[in-house]
Parts: C-alpha cells; sequence; structure tokens
C-alpha cells in the first residue's frame, strides 16, 4: 500500500509536480500495481545473484582519443532560454 | 570556560580532475580557456539517446591512483548512478562508483584511506544574478565544457585530528598526485577540491561526534582555517551544553564566518542503482601491470634515497621530497655539479637551495620560475665549496643570480668578488690589521680570544668581505705565535 | 509507368532486386510511398518526408533507397525526433542514432517517422501525445504498441518495411496485432546509441516487415558492435544473418511452456496456437512442453526494472538545454511543471513506480529482488534451451482490443505483455509471425531461442510463413473485419 504522503515523496524526488486528483489516482494505481509486483517475495532469493546485464561483453572503454564536439550554434540550437553562450535557468531559490 | 578538553576528528574526501585528453565518458577535449559550450557532444549536454563510455586512460589512472597509496583495486570496473537533479547533472544522474570502488584500503602518510572512486565532474554554473554566490542569485548559466571531467574521489578515514595535520596530509597527497602526472592538482583552478567531515568529542572517549560537513575551500590556507573556525564552533556550542546540527557548511575566507548551505540540505535520497548503460569491465592483470608500470618514484621513497644516498637531514630530505617541484630543481642542480653527485656536493647545495634560495625567493615559490638556473646554483655552491668565493660573498653571487640570472663564475669576476686568500695576499693585510690595533694585538697575544672579531673585522673591511675568516684566524694566530 | 498501387505490394526485397534488375526507379517507389504516407488515416506517421530525395546514390547501395520508416524513438539528424511526448515536442537532433546511419549507409531512405506510445511506454499506441494509431485491420482497434506506429505503417502498405523497439514486447505485440512479422533481436546485437532510451537493460531495435525474409534482410544491416554502445556486442564472428530459404522443419524441437500458456488466453488465439503447431509437426516438427518455472514473475520483475531504469533514464528531461520548458520564478517549479505539463500520464506513473522502487529502504525489496528474478529467469530459459531449439507461444494473449478498451485499467494493459516479457528478461531474441485470425483479426505466433539463434528462428518462421500462407493484406480498411 503507498498512500498520500509516499506519492508525494516519491514525486518530490523524481521532480513530478502533481495534482490532487492525480496524488489520488497515482495512490490507487500504484498501490494495485506494487501489490502484484510484491507476489515476488513468494520467491526464495537468498542465493540468487543479480542480473544487471544479460549479454556479457568485456572491455568496452574507449581510447582517450578526442572526437569533434559540437558546433557552438548546434548545441545551444533546441536550448528553451539561450544566454551567455550558454543554457540559462531559474535560481534554485524560490 | 571550556571546562572539557575535545579530540578532533576529520576525515577528508578529495575531488581530483584526471590529466586526460578527453571527457570520462565522450571523446569532447578537455582544453582550457574555450568559450562556454564549445566542448560539449550529444553524450556530455545528455542528449536523447546518447550513451557513455568510458575512458580507458582515466581507469589507468584510477589504478595509478590506487596503487600510490596501497590500496586494493577492485577486481571489477563497475559503474553506478548517483541521482539528482541540478542544472549542472544533464543526465539528472551522476556517473559515479557505489558499492565497488575502484580503490579500497591504503594508507599515506599515516591516514588510512577509506575508497578511491572514479565518476564525472558536474559542469559549470555561473551565476548571472546579483551576489556570485547561490543565496540570492537571479539566474544562472550553464556552460557544459568541463562537465564530465574525469574525476577520482579520494576519501580518507577519519584519522586526523587538527587542522595543521589536514594541511600536511593534504600538501604530500599533492605531491603524490603531481608526480604520479595524473592531475593538475591546483586548487584555484578546481582540479584539486576538498571536502572536510569534521567532528569533536571530549578526550578520551571514542565515540564519534556529531559531524558537519565544510565544503569547497580551495586553498590549504582555507582548509586549516576553515576547520580551526569550525573546530571553535562546535567546541563553543559544546560548551554552552548545545547540539551540534549535521549541515554542510561554507567557510568564508574574507570573514572568517562559517554559513550553512541550506540549498542542499534537504535530505538526499541519490537512489544509486548499477548503470545498466556501462557493463562492468574487468580490471585484468594487464591493466594492473600497465599502471605499476608507469608509477614514478613517489615522495616517500625519494625522501628515502635522499636520506641513503645522498646522507641529506631528514628534514632537508622530507622538504624536498614532499615539494616535488623543489626536489626535482634540487636533482637537476646536482646533476649539474662540477664536482660530482656525492653527499659531499648533495649537502652544500641542498642547504643552499632549502635555505639561501628559498628564503630569498619566498617559501611557496617554485625556483624554476625564478632567473636562478639548477646549473648556475651547482656551479656557485662548487666555487663556495672550493673557496674561490666566501659564503658571504657566494650570497652576494645568489642575490644578482635573482635579480638578473647569468653565470656565477663571471659574477664573481666582473663584481670583484673572488675570495682574497693565501699567505702571499692576506698575509700583509692581517699584519696591516694587528698593527692598526695594537690593544686588540696585546690581548690576543695574552690568549684572550674574544676579540678576535675585531680583527676579522678589519680585514674583511680591507678585502670587501672576499677573505676567509678561518684563514685570517689561522694567520693571526700564526703572526702572534699563539 | 508503373501503376502506384503495385508498386507498394512489393516486398521490400522484390523491391531491391527490382531496382538492382533495373525494372523499378527507386525514386519512383520512394514517391509511391511517400505520397501514401501523406494521406493516410490511421495516423501511423508524425512526420513523412516532404520530397523525394536524390536516391541515385543510394540505388547503387546493397538495400538500393528503399523506403524505411523509422519509429520516432530513434534520434534522425534535423528530422523531428520525440519519442511519443509533448516534451520533445518539434525536437530536431544534431545526429543520428547509429542504426538509422547503418541502414542509410546500406542504401535505405528515411521515408518518415512512427508514431509510438511515449517515451515505449504501452502496449495500445493510445499513449501517444500525438494520437492513438488506429490498427489497419479494424479502425476502433489499437495497433498494440509501443511501436504502433511501425506496425501499422507496414501492415497498411504505407511503408515496406520499419523499425521498432522492444523493451518488454514493444514490436513483437504489434506486430501480431497487425498481422507482420517483427523481429526482437538478441540485446547487445543491434546498438542501442540514438534511441532515445526507455529501459536500457531491455531495449533493442529490430525489424517490422510484411514477411521473414524481409525481417531478415533488414535485421542483417542493423547488427554490429557499436563503440559508442558499451552494451553493444554485435553478433559472433561468422555468425552473419542469411535469408532464410528451408521449407521444412525435420528434426526441430519445439518447446510449449506450460508456466505461461495457462489462464487469460483468449479461446480464438489458443485455436491459432494450436493449429500453429499441428501445421509445425506436419513439416517435421516435434512439440513438447518445456518449464520456465520463473517465467511467471516476469511481469513482476519487468514492472520493476524497467520504470526504474526509465525513471532514472528520463530524468534528462528537465527544461534545461532542450525539449520544452515551463516557465517558473524558480528551478524547482521548473523542474517539477516542465515535467507536470509536457510528460503523459503512463509515463509518469512509471516514474513515480520506479523512483519508488529505487528509493532509500525499498531497493533491496523491488530492485534488487527483481534483478535476482531476472537470474532466474534467464536460467530458466537456458535449462530449456538444453532440451528444445525453440520455445513457442502466442505473441499476445489477445487479438488487438478496442480503443479505450484498457486504458483505465494499467494493470491489464501490461497482461498484454505476458508471453513477450520473460524474454527480453532473458535478452534473447524471439520473432512474431501471423499464424491465422481469430475473429478476422491477426494471431501472432511468437518463436524465441538462445542468444544470437536469429538464423535459426528465421529459418523456422520462413518454412512456417509458407505452410501458413497468410494473408496479411488487412481484410477491411477503414471499417469491421468481415
Ligand atoms: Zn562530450
Amino acid at each position: 500500500m503507498i498512500d498520500r504522503t509516499q506519492v508525494l515523496h516519491v514525486a518530490r524526488l523524481a521532480r513530478l509536480q502533481l495534482t490532487d486528483d492525480e496524488v489520488e489516482r497515482m495512490s490507487t494505481e500504484l498501490s494495485s500495481i506494487l501489490d502484484h509486483i510484491e507476489t515476488i517475495s513468494e520467491l526464495d532469493l537468498s542465493d540468487v545473484a543479480p542480473t544487471a546485464h544479460v549479454v556479457a561483453s568485456e572491455g568496452a572503454l574507449r581510447a582517450d582519443a578526442p572526437r569533434a564536439s559540437l558546433d557552438h550554434d548546434v548545441a545551444l540550437a533546441q536550448a528553451p532560454d539561450p544566454a551567455d553562450d550558454g543554457f540559462r535557468v531559474p535560481s534554485p531559490q524560490a | 570556560m571550556s571546562t572539557t578538553t575535545y579530540e578532533t576528528v576529520i576525515g577528508l574526501e578529495i575531488h581530483v580532475q584526471l590529466k586526460t585528453a578527453t571527457k570520462m565518458f565522450c571523446g569532447c577535449e578537455l582544453t582550457f580557456g574555450e568559450p562556454p559550450n564549445t566542448r560539449v557532444c550529444p553524450v556530455c549536454l545528455a542528449l536523447p539517446g546518447a550513451l557513455p563510455v568510458g575512458n580507458a586512460e582515466a581507469i589507468h589512472l584510477g589504478i595509478m591512483i590506487g596503487h600510490a597509496l596501497g590500496c586494493e583495486i577492485a577486481p571489477r570496473m563497475k559503474f553506478d548512478r548517483k541521482q539528482y537533479f541540478y542544472p549542472d547533472s544533464p543526465k539528472g544522474y551522476q556517473i559515479s562508483q557505489f558499492d565497488e570502488p575502484l580503490c579500497a584500503g591504503g594508507e599515506i602518510g599515516g591516514v588510512r584511506i577509506n575508497r578511491v572512486h572514479l565518476e564525472e565532474d558536474a559542469a559549470k554554473t555561473i551565476h548571472a544574478g546579483a551576489s556570485g554566490r547561490i543565496h540570492g542569485s537571479e539566474a544562472s548559466v550553464v556552460d557544459f565544457n568541463r562537465g564530465g571531467t574525469p574525476l577520482a574521489e579520494i576519501v580518507t578515514e577519519p584519522d586526523i585530528h587538527s587542522a595543521e595535520q589536514a594541511g600536511e596530509f593534504l600538501r604530500l597527497l599533492r605531491t603524490t598526485l603531481r608526480v604520479l602526472g595524473v592531475s593538475d592538482v591546483n586548487m584555484e583552478e578546481g582540479s584539486l577540491r576538498c571536502d572536510a567531515n569534521i567532528s569533536i568529542r571530549p578526550a578520551g572517549t571514542t565515540e564519534l561526534g556529531t559531524k558537519t560537513e565544510l565544503k569547497n575551500m580551495n586553498s590549504f590556507r582555507y582548509i586549516e582555517r576553515g576547520i580551526r573556525a569550525e573546530v571553535a564552533r562546535q567546541t563553543a556550542l559544546l560548551d554552552a551544553g548545545e547540539r551540534i546540527v549535521q549541515e554542510t557548511l561554507h567557510f568564508d575566507p574574507r570573514t572568517e564566518r562559517l554559513t550553512s548551505m541550506r540549498s542542499k540540505e534537504e535530505a538526499q535520497d541519490y537512489r544509486y542503482f548499477p548503470e545498466p548503460d556501462l557493463v562492468p569491465v574487468p580490471v585484468d592483470a594487464a591493466m594492473l601491470d600497465r599502471a605499476r608500470a608507469a608509477m614514478p618514484e613517489l615522495p616517500a621513497a625519494r625522501q628515502a634515497r635522499f636520506e641513503a644516498d645522498l646522507s641529506l637531514h631528514p628534514d632537508t630530505a622530507k622538504l624536498l621530497a614532499w615539494r616535488s617541484e623543489l626536489g626535482d630543481w634540487f636533482e637537476a642542480a646536482l646533476a649539474a655539479s662540477p664536482d660530482g653527485v656525492s653527499p659531499q656536493t648533495a649537502g652544500p647545495l641542498a642547504n643552499w637551495t632549502t635555505n639561501e634560495l628559498l628564503t630569498r625567493l619566498g617559501g611557496d615559490v617554485d625556483p624554476a620560475t625564478s632567473k636562478v638556473t639548477p646549473a648556475a646554483m651547482a656551479q656557485l655552491v662548487a666555487l663556495v665549496t672550493a673557496r674561490t668565493v666566501t659564503a658571504g660573498a657566494g650570497k652576494e653571487v645568489l642575490d644578482t643570480l635573482i635579480a638578473e640570472g647569468g653565470d656565477p663564475a663571471q659574477i664573481v669576476e666582473a663584481k670583484g668578488l673572488g675570495a682574497v686568500g693565501g699567505e702571499d695576499t692576506l698575509a700583509p693585510i692581517v699584519a696591516e690589521a694587528l698593527a692598526a690595533n695594537p690593544d686588540i694585538a696585546e690581548r690576543l697575544r695574552g690568549g684572550d680570544m674574544k676579540p678576535m672579531g675585531v680583527i676579522i673585522g678589519h680585514v674583511m673591511k680591507a678585502t670587501k668581505g672576499r677573505a676567509d675568516g678561518g684563514e685570517v684566524t689561522k694567520l693571526v694566530r700564526a703572526q702572534l705565535g699563539v | 509507368m508503373t501503376n502506384l498501387t503495385n508498386l507498394t505490394d512489393l516486398t521490400a526485397k522484390a523491391a531491391v532486386d527490382a531496382i538492382a534488375a533495373g525494372d523499378l526507379d527507386a525514386a519512383e517507389l520512394f514517391t509511391a510511398y511517400r505520397e501514401a504516407a501523406a494521406a493516410e488515416d490511421l495516423n501511423a506517421y508524425t512526420w513523412v518526408a516532404d520530397q523525394t530525395p536524390d536516391l541515385s546514390a543510394a540505388a547503387a547501395l546493397p538495400l538500393r533507397g528503399v523506403p524505411l520508416a523509422v519509429k520516432d524513438l530513434f534520434c534522425t539528424q534535423g528530422v523531428p525526433s520525440q519519442a511519443g511526448s509533448k516534451i520533445l515536442e518539434g525536437y530536431r537532433p544534431p545526429y543520428d542514432a547509429t542504426v538509422v546511419a547503418q541502414l542509410a549507409a546500406a542504401g535505405t531512405s528515411l521515408l518518415g517517422k512512427t508514431n509510438q506510445d511515449e517515451f515505449a511506454m504501452g502496449s495500445s499506441n493510445e499513449n501517444s501525445a500525438y494520437g492513438p494509431v488506429k490498427n489497419p485491420w479494424d479502425h476502433t482497434r489499437v495497433p498494440g504498441g509501443s511501436s504502433g506506429g511501425s506496425a501499422a505503417a507496414v501492415a497498411a502498405g504505407l511503408a515496406p518495411w520499419a523499425l521498432g523497439t522492444d523493451t518488454g514486447g514493444s514490436i513483437r505485440q504489434p506486430a501480431a496485432l497487425c498481422g507482420i512479422v517483427g523481429l526482437k533481436p538478441t540485446y547487445g546485437s543491434v546498438s542501442r546509441y540514438g534511441m532515445i532510451a526507455f529501459a536500457s537493460s531491455l531495449d533493442q531495435a529490430g525489424p517490422f516487415a510484411r514477411d521473414v525474409t524481409d525481417a531478415a534482410l533488414l535485421y542483417s544491416h542493423m547488427h554490429g558492435r557499436d563503440p559508442r554502445d558499451a552494451t553493444s556486442v554485435g553478433r559472433p564472428d561468422a555468425d552473419a544473418i542469411a535469408l532464410p530459404t528451408g521449407e521444412r522443419l525435420d528434426g526441430l524441437r519445439l518447446g510449449v511452456p506450460d508456466d505461461l500458456t495457462g489462464e487469460g488466453v483468449e479461446p480464438g488465439v489458443w485455436t491459432a496456437f494450436e493449429a500453429a503447431l499441428e501445421t509445425a509437426k506436419g513439416l517435421g516438427a516435434t512439440v513438447e512442453r518445456v518449464a520456465l518455472p520463473h517465467a511467471g514473475y516476469g511481469l513482476n520483475a519487468y514492472y520493476v526494472i524497467a520504470p526504474a531504469e526509465a525513471s532514472s533514464n528520463l530524468a534528462r528531461f528537465d527544461g534545461v538545454r532542450y525539449g520544452a520548458r515551463a516557465e517558473a520564478d524558480d528551478l524547482i517549479t521548473m523542474y517539477t511543471k516542465t515535467r507536470h505539463d509536457y510528460m503523459g500520464t503512463e509515463v509518469k506513473r512509471r516514474i513515480l513506480i520506479g523512483t519508488y522502487a529505487l528509493s532509500s529502504g525499498f531497493y533491496d525489496a523491488y530492485y534488487a529482488s527483481a534483478q535476482k528474478v531476472r537470474t532466474l529467469i534467464a536460467r530458466d530459459f537456458t535449462t530449456a534451451f538444453a532440451g528444445v531449439d525453440l520455445i513457442v507461444t502466442p505473441t499476445s494473449p489477445g487479438v488487438a482490443f478496442p480503443l479505450g478498451a484498457k486504458t483505465e485499467d494499467p494493470l491489464s494493459m501490461y497482461l498484454n505483455d505476458i508471453f513477450t516479457i520473460p524474454i527480453s528478461l532473458a535478452g534473447i531474441p524471439a520473432l512474431s509471425l501471423p499464424c491465422g485470425l481469430s475473429e478476422g483479426l491477426p494471431v501472432g505466433l511468437q518463436l524465441a531461442g538462445p542468444a544470437f539463434s536469429e538464423n535459426r528462428i528465421l529459418e523456422a518462421a520462413y518454412a512456417l510463413e509458407q505452410a501458413f500462407a497468410f494473408d496479411n493484406t488487412p481484410s477491411a480498411i477503414g471499417g469491421a473485419p468481415s
């Protein structure tokens, strides 16, 4: 069961604003999904190693060799608020 | 009045920008002074669909650091995501290492190392608002040129117990990293950054007190002053019966004030999980061997060599070895010594370097930036050793070298600083001095050697300081028959 | 003049051969598709090329300039790549996804970008910010998802073939619901670079085609190790993809997993599936039961792993560097409002689930456990493939369902992928092949094999395809099926 407070906490971590209606709805839906997911706990997983990657590859590193960067104009072309050759953002303080 | 004495407990977290040609996870070149956002690509701007690929050289440098600090190197290089939202973190997470750091354990300068892990640096946020610091700013502009620079984070155990010890440790660590060639270790430019976790506890107790984190100090002096200020603050709080609040503090070296950085105070939940875009890379024997083969002589070993091979005094050896630029300059001078490399040449050269030269240049100055070349210093010391010039004249030559550079022998020649010595030249001057001071001569003859200085002074005056005091004394004794 | 209707009736392979033989002009073929795509009424495309490019160079390449529809999840340089999301409305990437570039180099020409569930999250294409896609077999029904636009376009003759992506079934399920062939390759055989990430450890690009030969042909130009994707491995040496030719299945051992095929399957789908098994036996295959004891937990594990990775992958959509931004005076509000206003409900739902699963105190119970279940499921398949060559199931438990039927119940929507998800978790390849009709709507047969067994799967699918002789022309475009 995931309650309103938890939904709001998680939404804050995920930087998602939710309306009151959305909080209600998510609380119900997430609870039912999580209840379903929790049937995993039927399994004894104590001796099982986790799998993060299914295909084993090795040495997937790159040499320290420069590659071309994007042109400045291209880099900033899609910026919502370009300013002073950079990406402008509002102050962290309200 | 403080009735309790406290023990200070400090652990340091040091971030070191690694000296690679390109960023940690993309091929953007790491050059300085470029216009904003010109060293960026889909990966380091976190464009949709872009994926990171680890820089092999950064891992190599990380292993070298591990070797230098005596760490255990992990069997594989595994990355995790550390998640937080901030404009300087374009992906919304930093690729870092959580439960399997590249290096664990180790020790340097009597301080145990907890871990060394690799991660990517944040971008630069330029505060476009009024005050320059975050508080009160209107807006910020982000420049991603240096975002994604490879970083090694070195975390110590809480083994440090004073501001001075912290400074000493950091100087040794910086030299070690500089000698390794893994970083520019320049605090002003941010390639070396240090946070300190500070707590105090009543002396003799073992339970750690509540710690505060002192962040973003950009010089060793500020770190020491910041730690002192924070220890004083915590002591005053405990003495007043108050509690210490766990918080992150900023030290302003101008005002000596500590301020709480509230914006970051919100309880963090980084939601670490294994980076699915990067398959762990085995750290194999070849990688370890390559890093070991690339290891230069480290400060501790250099100090030991200076003591054993050159018979330098431990303090002198440490000073030269722990300040690698000084050690390098000294060894270059030693190699140029006309009398060859031996304890006999090394001793005077080391003394002239650490005493005369450093005093004149100022303690922190790198002699390589002065007009005195190592070869000139070697020649000067050889002239003094051979008594071709006196120590006093030698210092005059050094003053000239510092002011103008040049060749010591030519300076001696041009300024007529050559020693006045030998019986033929000096004996008449000594005789003249005795004749001019009959009282003194009488006392000396009577066995009272105290006024010898007067005669030496007379001779020095007559020779413009180019005579050797010892030789003068010998001649006085000979002429007076004492 | 060639008849345009006939042109778009050609399979891609037939078109490639006709262009190579000089019987067909690549530009004429492109124009025919471009006009059909521009006039479509399924909402399959979100962008269609507005002119026919010069294809003289492409026509000399292996794929001869044959048009390609590309799911909007792939970055295409200078062409809108919106991933079905409002937050990327009008976004034009500065680079091509590796697969897109690779296929262009092989001679395909970009016809259009296809509609999809937002960020590939969905099984019905109803989660697109650009409106739902209609199933060509019945415009009141869904085409499946998330690659619904690609599937519908190929099924309706609006593209000869198309690129899709599959995370938990997003190629196979819409292929099944639209009566075409869809292949999800082995994880790592195709580069993910430039594919807007949903769940990094599961996402894989693959082809949609009208027949098995075309699917093989397109995939043969997609796979390969990409130095920009650290999880890509390409295919093992000397294991190139061959166009299938065999028409028998002698000696082939097919396994039907009891643990998966129990409840919830529509009777019509089950009947078509059993008939398909009979056909396989008639071609010389044997059919036996296999155990996949943990596959039933696949959905549970998937709905932890995929949202967890997605919550992290979608953190980059923050209104700072690209995409939509909601104006606000402070940073946090800018973030939260941007992400609220420009992301859809299903995306938010999964971000919340994923964030919850990774948050402090829940990691072990959810994410770590799900990864362990993943281990068990992968092990189940390894064990099963010791006894059988391929595992077969219906691709989806039901045929295309009416638009809106499941939008209010996320869990019932998720159950659509019950047969496809365990395969995704194991990273193994699987193909969906139309095997018959139920209620006048296509039923898909899923064939799965061990990692890198694409040739074996394609061979078997080809033989079955000849025997099924499924008529993939939607019987009643625009109306109810007959
Ligand atoms: Zn870059």
